[in-house]
């Protein structure tokens, strides 16, 4: 077919327009040029931000579309200049492609297990009116965000900064519900299933589990809102797990039931998927009972900032005061400080931190100076209150997890 | 074509939400020997958007590797005569 090969050339010839455009403008180098298509940072693969494009899901605001199905569409970073992010601009993140439509009203959550000796089956209803609420902030970051920039690249989903967002999460704690269930000291861990399924049935379905002291742990939520509102669908309608300081991966979408268990989970999701190299990283949770011998489930996120309103390549007035946002997180300590460079790190100062919402929240900053004309390389590095920060070179692995290299931006005054 | 054939299918039977299912139809994999099988095979669990974001960045290792967890792991319906074509179209089409 002769399509396939037109379709790139209109790709092409794009590209070409934009030099062209640019050349006009009286820019020499190509790289300036393409920065603002604002499908991803610079270092993505070619072919990710060549089939990558904005999109619309229902009920979100056009979003950058990764994989068509299952959907799997990034926030741009302009959107994280709110100190939450709204919920049609939250990103979405799915392993499996059946996701089902569901009716609030019919929904149930299972809770049971071996080591459960009071099982029981909620409504919405019940969930709502049986535990105390808590609301909090928090950040949800996929494990994989920045996997795009991983060098060399691995595979997976070529995030940029994107596969992330902050909010407010309304619920119950999961400790209430656990409690109700009669959950005994012999329980090692709480498994969570979600009602999202894989087009075939031979494909492990997506379950994960938390070690019970993290399952225990009074942020840890069953969650039905955000931001004031319900849940969108494609973030976990009704109820979803919000795992305060871990990655994304646990936070399970759509839970319909909750497996109480005095074993490890041996599903190829926590056995396999999701594992980080052992002793690499700053990380103070452990997960023991999935422990192997070099690799360990992933678990909170490491320290991490990212400026927001700056664009890589972009250019700025010189000799006018230019205003720096960001945000800063970790993996539930709280932010300590952000420094920044504007001389690719040789010299630091200090970053003002914005409101704090609470240490699970990230912490927006910000910093002002006047540039002089030229080039300048913007640098941002938080540290958290136990002294974790951010790292200068890669920490490499094969999932592409934990990139909390520090962000050059560059810019043109 | 096949693949338009069974994404109607997959649609019609709505284990996901079809929404999705206007864009990836406008996905063109590039011409080469392999593509219908690969489009029929892959296209079963997953968009082929899959394929292009993950390029050029797999070498013939690194495909095997991908299309064998797909068949291990994942649990693909590809006959083991087919995982060779696959991996080929793959790496010369979309490798490093």
């Amino acid at each position: 077919m002769s399509s396939a090969s037109e379709g790139a050339g209109v790709k092409n010839n794009r590209r070409r327009l934009i030099l062209a455009m640019a050349g006009s403008a009286g820019l020499s180098q190509a790289p300036w040029a393409l920065a603002d298509r604002g499908i991803g940072p610079a270092g993505l693969p070619e072919g990710a931000l060549d089939s990558s494009e904005y999109d619309t899901l229902p009920g979100k605001q056009p979003l950058i579309k990764r994989s068509w199905r299952p959907p799997n569409f990034e926030t741009p970073v302009r959107s994280f200049n709110d100190p939450y992010t709204p919920n049609e601009a939250f990103f979405v993140r799915y392993h499996l492609a059946g996701i089902p439509q569901i009716d609030a009203a019919t929904w149930r959550l299972r809770i049971g297990g071996d080591t459960a000796e009071t099982p029981l089956e909620l409504s919405l209803a019940e969930l709502q009116s049986g535990y105390p609420h808590v609301e909090l902030a928090a950040l949800c970051l996929c494990s994989g965000n920045r996997r795009g920039l991983s060098k060399p690249h691995v595979p997976g989903i070529q995030w940029g900064h994107g596969a992330m967002g902050n909010a407010l999460w309304k619920g119950v704690r999961l400790k209430d519900v656990l409690a109700k269930a009669g959950i005994t000291g012999r329980a090692v861990e709480v498994a969570f299933d979600g009602a999202d399924t894989a087009p075939i049935d031979a494909t492990p379905d997506f379950v994960k589990s938390l070690p019970a002291w993290k399952a225990m742990d009074e942020n840890t939520l069953i969650a039905w809102e955000m931001n004031g509102e319900p849940l969108p669908h494609w973030n976990g309608f009704p109820v979803r797990l919000v795992v305060p300081g871990w990655t994304a991966t646990y936070w399970m979408k759509h839970l319909t039931s909750i497996d109480v268990r005095s074993t490890p989970s041996a599903g190829f999701w926590m056995a396999q998927a999701y594992r980080i190299p052992k002793g690499r990283f700053p990380i103070v949770d452990r997960f023991v009972s999935q422990e192997a011998e070099t690799t360990t489930p992933i678990t909170e996120m490491v320290t991490n900032s990212l400026i927001t309103n700056i664009r890589d390549q972009g250019i700025y007035r010189a000799k006018t005061p230019l205003f720096v946002r960001g945000v800063a997180w970790d993996g539930g300590y709280g932010i300590d400080r952000v420094e920044v460079s504007i001389d690719g790190g040789r010299l630091w100062q200090a970053g003002v931190l914005g409101d704090d919402l609470g240490r699970f929240s990230w912490r927006q900053w910000s910093f002002a100076f006047n540039p002089e004309p030229g080039e300048h390389v913007l640098v941002a590095r938080a540290t958290n209150r136990i002294g974790a920060t951010q790292t200068f070179d890669l920490v490499f692995n094969p999932a592409g997890y934990h990139n909390n290299v520090v962000q050059r931006v560059r810019i043109r005054c | 074509m096949a693949r338009k054939l069974l994404l109607s299918l997959i649609v019609a039977a709505g284990t996901f939400a079809s929404v999705a299912s206007a864009g990836e139809d406008n996905i063109q994999l590039k011409e080469g020997p392999g593509r219908e099988i690969v489009e029929t095979r892959c296209v079963a669990c997953h968009s082929l958007d899959y394929i292009e974001m993950n390029s050029p960045i797999l070498d013939r290792k690194g495909w095997e590797a991908s299309v064998g967890k797909m068949v291990r792991i994942m649990g693909a319906r590809i006959d083991e005569s087919e995982v060779q074509t696959i991996v080929d179209y793959l790496t010369t089409q979309y490798g490093k």
